[in-house]
């Protein structure tokens, strides 16, 4: 009995490596559960892109709900992210804020200008910093703040139809309920 | 036309190989003579048609064969020839492929040099072979095609993995491959030994100097990739515990294991069963590593394209070669303890300690690798397994073999008196003692590099007792034959290993800072000076490169060159900057621009002073050096004549 002992030792974790194939067929691998999620968003101070004079804080946006949407011209994913935002942006009912990360103002400018703007204002984190505040570990990633200044929804990687169906429209959909 | 003719090769290859693993197998069975004969002409064809598929995936890389998908995904105009060369194993399918020629090339090796064997021994082992090359050429030739047109074919491929592009990442993979599959060669030969019965226990023999290489390699491979972490990476770090190290660190602990417990076997009969496990358990974890890294089961640093389909697959096929043999381990394994008996002091006891350390660390590393996977089965949530786990546990696990290990070589089989082995504890424990007295001194009284300084003189000195002995007792031209030599080796590199790792974690100064040009940080008795950043190109990337200046008293030691690179696809690489030195590494990256004025203003620079962490890797090609010492013995070279004397008389027992 105690020869079949690593035989049955083994197809436990055969059975474990099964499980875990399956698991990752269900489930994004890159989805981090954020602990930025129901917590107020950190403060920010951020120029504008297209008048650097211009700021927008955290404090200026409060009162209602808004989607920051983190992109960069050097970024390819976002370019495929880029029309889907400009077929659905305007019909979510809320701004959306681009925040350009890390980025030349006049790259990110050019980029708008060739493939179109879907945002409402553009703030500019040339160095980043304000990025590490919320977490950010690349381009796309975006962030639904509600009136409160609080983080209620995020996403890692690219929007694509289906999960601003599935997943953001139902997060915006909630804050309005919420809201009297 | 030629990535079809790479195809065909792959499936014909295939058909071989089928042909290597069934026919000599039922050959040896039903005791046909013809059938076994068909092994090593089968190998040798295979061999050729895998070579020739990986010479023609070599070819399209180095012709910019973009209407090859992989070509194009991994390799542009602009890529230097060697890094092309490189990017053959630098993603899956390539990497697959690389894996299966190594096999072959064991294969050949094994079918080259066995002609001494009993034939019916020697068409099993390679028939074992042939089954696991089944296995992989059809992961090859049915998830993992390297020869898959992309049309229409563009103007120029993507990229290397920048990360890949280092000559340590160039040299990594085949070397570890080396080690990994040629454990399969150990675990041919236990699943000859189970097939053939009781009668072919000489197989231990034969199969030591195959597992020596094998373990060798790996060592090779493991220092090669750790070398390459601490350079490129630039964390300054040397070992991560991150899932894909660890599956190249399960087989080489159970490696270590292996050869010590082949050794008892083949020289007093004991642990048989133990033996045939351990070579199972070996091949396994290097199949588990392939799968690990392969399917995507884990996420890791090391970011392979994962595909369920692919998962799948290797672990059918884990289930099959692992499963299949454990069954017949449980069916065929020696029922009787055999061998000489031995008493509780004695090299058998002390190598049983040993093992069972081996065993439990591996078993460690495996439980903290998948414990996240386990996490998601038990609904615990995300869990991560890090440093802090390992880092506690393996030196723990570690201590009672570093302790032994002196002991080791003037342990008698059998049966050893105390009297001996209480001189050399008397003598290894003073000069331990001593050198920590002064090295407390020395290092400010830090607790971990003061255990380092004793451990390694614990060990060292131990090892030099031996030679000593040796050297003393025993007439020139027979002291130190290969085998012992390489024993010596090995153990000698755990001693220098230890200075490296613990003196290196404790005494290692890094600095985070903020340097305008001209500006000066002070770390220990070196000065840095920053000289400001200017721009630099390559063949397929551009650079922001810093300069920064060392003096040590006044007088220069090394000007310094980190880099921030960006390729051609826009990735961003660290490319630190090294001087390095037998007593000490200075190590600067460059990290982010200060200023708006971006190269002329202040950069943020990481500074390391890192004592002695070259010993590290010198430790780890030490125990190389041993390995590949010991297998090169004369005595291992036997003839027909001894081989099928089945179990030989063991002569000069107490020898090694």
């Amino acid at each position: 009995m105690s020869r079949l002992a690593p035989f049955f030792g083994f197809m436990l974790l055969v059975a474990l490596f099964g499980f875990g194939i399956w698991w990752n067929t269900r489930h994004d691998q890159r989805e981090v559960p954020s602990p930025l999620i129901g917590k107020p968003a950190p403060e920010f101070v951020l120029p504008l892109l297209d008048d650097p004079a211009r700021t927008v804080s955290k404090a200026s946006m409060l009162g209602k709900p808004y989607l920051v949407n983190v992109f960069a011209s050097w970024c390819i994913a976002c370019g495929e992210e880029h029309p889907v935002l400009m077929a659905e942006g305007r019909t979510l009912g809320i701004p959306v804020v681009g925040y350009d990360y890390k980025d030349a103002p006049e790259d990110a400018k050019a980029w708008l200008a060739r493939h179109g703007n879907p945002y409402d204002m553009v703030i500019a984190d040339r160095e980043g910093r304000t990025a590490i505040d919320f977490g950010v570990y690349g381009a796309p990633e975006s962030f639904l703040i509600d009136a409160k200044g609080v983080i209620r929804y995020k996403r890692i990687g690219p929007f694509t139809p289906e999960v601003i169906a599935s997943e953001l429209k139902p997060a915006i959909a909630a804050l309005q309920k919420e809201a009297p | 036309m030629t990535p079809e003719l790479g195809q065909l090769a792959l499936i014909l290859a295939l058909l071989l190989a089928l042909a290597q693993g069934v026919l000599p197998i039922v050959g040896a069975w039903r005791g046909n003579g013809a059938l076994m004969a068909v092994a090593r002409p089968a190998a040798a064809g295979q061999a050729v048609f895998v070579a020739l598929a990986f010479g023609l995936l070599v070819w399209a890389f180095v012709h910019f064969d973009f209407s090859v998908q992989y070509v194009a995904d991994n390799s542009n105009l602009a890529l230097p020839w060697y890094y092309r060369i490189a990017a053959v194993w630098g993603a899956h399918e390539g990497s697959l492929l690389l894996w299966i020629f190594i096999l072959n090339l064991w294969t050949v090796a094994l079918a080259a040099f066995s002609r001494q064997l009993p034939e019916v021994f020697a068409a099993r082992v390679l028939g074992v072979l042939g089954l696991v090359a089944v296995g992989f050429l059809a992961f090859i030739i049915f998830t993992s095609n390297p020869f898959g047109r992309l049309l229409p074919m563009p103007a120029d491929g993507g990229d290397l993995n920048p990360v890949l592009q280092d000559p340590g990442m160039t040299f990594h993979p085949p070397v570890l491959y080396m080690g990994y599959v040629g454990f399969s060669v150990a675990f041919a030969f236990s699943i000859a030994g189970l097939l053939g019965g009781e009668l072919e226990q000489a197989w231990v023999r034969w199969a030591r100097p195959w597992t020596n290489v094998a373990w060798a390699f790996l060592s090779g491979g493991i220092v090669a990739g750790s070398w390459w972490a601490y350079a490129e990476l630039g964390w300054g770090g040397w070992w991560f515990w991150d899932p894909v190290e660890n599956a190249s660190f399960m087989p080489w602990l159970v490696g270590a294991a292996l050869i010590h417990a082949q050794a008892v076997t083949e020289k007093r009969g004991s642990l048989r069963a133990w033996t045939i496990l351990l070579s199972i358990f070996a091949f396994s974890l290097s199949l588990l590593g392939t799968f690990l890294v392969r399917s995507g089961v884990l996420t890791s640093v090391h970011a392979f394209a994962s595909d369920p389909r692919r998962g799948l697959f290797i672990l059918c096929f884990l289930a099959v070669v692992v499963g299949g043999s454990l069954l017949l381990y449980a069916l065929r394994a020696p029922k009787v303890a055999g061998g000489k008996p031995f008493r509780v002091v004695s090299r058998e006891t002390a190598i049983l300690v040993s093992n069972l350390m081996f065993t439990v660390a591996a078993a460690m590393v495996l439980l903290g690798t998948l414990f996240p996977l386990v996490g998601d089965a038990l609904h615990l949530g995300k869990v991560s397994v890090g440093p802090p786990y390992f880092g506690f546990l393996f030196p723990l696990l570690m201590l009672p073999v570093v302790l032994l290990l002196p002991f080791g070589p003037f342990l008698r089989w059998g049966k050893s008196d105390a009297a001996p082995l209480k001189s050399v504890l008397l003598r290894v424990a003073i000069a331990a003692t001593a050198c920590a007295i002064v090295a407390a001194f020395l290092v400010d009284g830090q607790l971990k590099a003061i255990a380092g300084v004793a451990a390694a003189v614990w060990c060292a000195v131990g090892t030099l007792l031996y030679v000593y002995k040796r050297w003393r007792e025993v007439p020139r031209g027979r002291r130190y034959p290969a085998e012992m030599a390489g024993m010596l080796l090995a153990h000698f590199g755990v001693g220098v290993f230890l200075v490296g790792v613990l003196l290196s974690e404790s005494l290692s100064v890094t600095r985070d800072v903020r340097m305008a040009p001209g500006e000066t940080q002070t770390i220990g008795s070196y000065q840095f000076r920053f000289d400001g950043v200017h721009a630099s190109r390559g063949p397929n990337w551009h650079a922001e490169q810093g300069v920064v200046t060392v003096t040590r008293d006044g007088k220069p030691v090394a000007v310094m060159h980190p880099q921030k690179r960006t390729y051609l696809r826009g990735q961003v690489q660290t490319e630190s900057a090294i001087d390095p030195g037998i007593t000490r590494d200075l190590y600067v990256a460059l990290g982010e621009p200060m200023d708006p004025a971006k190269l002329e203003g202040a950069w943020a620079l990481r500074l390391y002073h890192k004592p002695f962490v070259r010993w590290i890797w010198a430790g780890g090609l030490f125990m190389m050096l041993g390995g590949f010492a010991s297998a090169a013995d004369r005595r291992f070279r036997v003839r027909r004549a001894a081989a099928a004397a089945q179990i030989e008389p063991v002569a000069g027992e107490s020898r090694a």
